[in-house]
């Protein structure tokens, strides 16, 4: 079976958190209301007007943290599974070399991580003749999708061996290659338990994503943060970072209900 | 059973295997003929499991040799495609593959690895199906059959690579009575059209009535052998004659 914890998420927390987030929510909305109507009516309408002028631009810089989240985690998923496919080899050499990549990026700080790539790599790669060039949100992403792949490899391994043994010696006594039994016989079934844990990364790859902020990027919360300094208003900073807040929930809750349900069927089915 | 014996099709000489510091089989020789039905019977972890893995390579022995079909299963340079078309294996836990569906299970092996044409294998997945008495099934996935049901199924599935050797690996003891019988008859058909069957197993009584052979293993040796009304009602060996007042 697996160790891997995120694999066996602790269903009646996570269950439980999930529920009560939106009511949490609207309670510090419903806070932040009363805040605003007690500095009175000429402060309300700014609040207003504030969120009207900034809105779409942080909205814009949302959708570049959703991009940005979208492709780390394609490529973090590309770079993962082969690693994944590693930790389960028999030979020592790849399982060793696997093995080390996935503890290394696993147990790193993403942010170091991110910090490490963006002042690694150069602005442009010369290969030959051509020149790529490599724009910072490149490097952002390469940089997300190293810690993403090891927690991929992980999932991909942990769902790997959660296919009983016995899986394995049939399709070997069939004469199944290794690669074949992996395509036929056991990626199938394990897909189906990886996907859970997999989507659950991915909310927390987007959340995440607010880190590319720090290293100059224009992303949601650099816009956000752009704006309560242009208004030079120390009271605009919870009404803007309450919305950006916002648009990251309404993304990722949808994100947990799917996974919760997925993971409420795999329960019934198994 | 009456059927004249072939050339010898799985000879093992001095086969040793040990995990780690525990020696499973030490020096187990025999030879099975075309044609002729073994039992192998024994008490448990008594190598006869180990010993049905060893003879299609899914465990490699330490030592002595394995022929199969005149192939030596223990060379580096083994054919393993080759030699596992030669020997079909069904498992105690029958270890279908629960994502396919009965015909889809069958067909797999022949469709995948020996890379036939498919509707050429579905019709002969068909005929397999039928002949294991599962013609209405084929469309059902196994965790909607019964485990007799599925057991049948995982013959079909090894019979579709038209194997020269079956090997049973104690199929009938996850089964309950009644689904028993109805995997029993499938084998005792199988050997009588002729198939070379190997069976581990505890049922003493399908043993004496189909079996050729009958070897009692015990500690990684074969303890005795012979035909089962000798072995069965006049064991030689004290440990045959012990385990044997144990069981019946």
């Amino acid at each position: 079976m697996t160790d891997l914890p995120v694999l066996y998420p602790p269903r009646p927390v996570v269950a439980r958190t999930a529920t009560s987030w939106p009511w949490l929510l609207a309670a510090a909305l419903a806070l932040l209301a009363t805040a605003a109507w007690g500095q009175g009516g000429a402060r309300q309408t700014t609040i207003l007007e504030a969120l009207l002028r900034w809105g779409p631009l942080i909205f814009g810089g949302f959708l570049f943290n959703v991009v940005t989240s979208v492709l780390s985690m394609a490529l973090g998923t590309a770079l993962g599974a082969p690693l994944g496919l590693m930790l389960i080899a028999r030979r020592r050499l790849p399982r060793g070399v696997g093995w080390s990549l996935t503890q290394f990026f696993r147990n790193a700080p993403w942010l170091v991580l991110l910090f490490y790539v963006m002042f690694l790599l150069p602005f442009e790669l010369h290969i030959g003749g051509v020149t790529i060039p490599l724009p910072d949100w490149a490097k952002a992403v390469l940089g997300l999708s190293l810690p993403v792949a090891a927690n991929v490899a992980e999932i991909v391994r942990g769902g790997l061996q959660s296919i009983p043994e016995a899986q394995w010696s049939a399709a070997e006594g069939l004469a199944f290659g290794p690669f074949q039994t992996i395509r036929l016989v056991i990626l199938p079934q394990a897909l189906r338990r990886m996907l859970p844990p997999w989507m659950n990364l991915y909310a927390i790859l987007t959340m995440a994503t607010t880190l590319i902020s720090i290293v100059g990027i224009q992303d949601g919360l650099t816009i956000t943060r752009a704006a309560i300094a242009a208004e030079a208003r120390p009271d605009l900073m919870l009404p803007l970072y309450l919305y950006l807040l916002l648009l990251f929930f309404a993304y990722c809750y949808p994100i947990a209900l799917i996974t919760q349900a997925l993971e409420r069927r795999l329960v019934v089915r198994g | 059973m009456a059927h004249a014996l072939g050339p010898p099709v799985v000879v093992l000489r001095d086969v040793a295997k040990s995990f780690g510091a525990a020696a499973v089989l030490q020096g187990v020789s025999l030879t099975v003929h075309g044609g002729e039905t073994v039992c192998i019977i024994g008490p448990s972890g008594s190598g006869k499991s180990t010993l049905l893995r060893c003879i299609n390579g899914l465990v490699p022995v330490s030592g002595g040799s394995i022929t199969v079909a005149g192939r030596e299963v223990n060379d580096p340079a083994l054919d393993r495609v080759a030699l596992r078309r030669d020997v079909g294996i069904v498992f105690q836990q029958y270890n279908l593959f629960p994502h396919r569906t009965a015909l889809q299970n069958v067909m797999m092996a022949p469709v995948h690895v020996l890379k036939q044409d498919r509707a050429e294998v579905e019709r002969r997945a068909r005929a397999l199906l039928a002949k294991v008495r599962l013609a209405d099934h084929g469309d059902k996935y196994p965790g909607e059959l019964s485990g007799g049901q599925q057991q049948r199924v995982a013959i079909a599935r090894a019979l579709a690579m038209a194997p020269k050797v079956m090997l049973f690996d104690e199929v009938t003891a996850a089964l309950d009575p009644e689904t028993k019988k109805e995997v029993l008859v499938t084998i005792q058909e199988l050997a009588g059209e002729g198939m070379t069957c190997i069976l581990v197993t505890h049922e003493m009584g399908f043993a004496r009535r189909v079996a050729d052979r009958v070897y009692f293993t015990d500690g990684g040796v074969i303890v005795e052998d012979g035909p089962p009304s000798e072995l069965l009602e006049a064991p030689r060996e004290a440990r045959t004659r012990d385990f044997l007042d144990k069981v019946l």
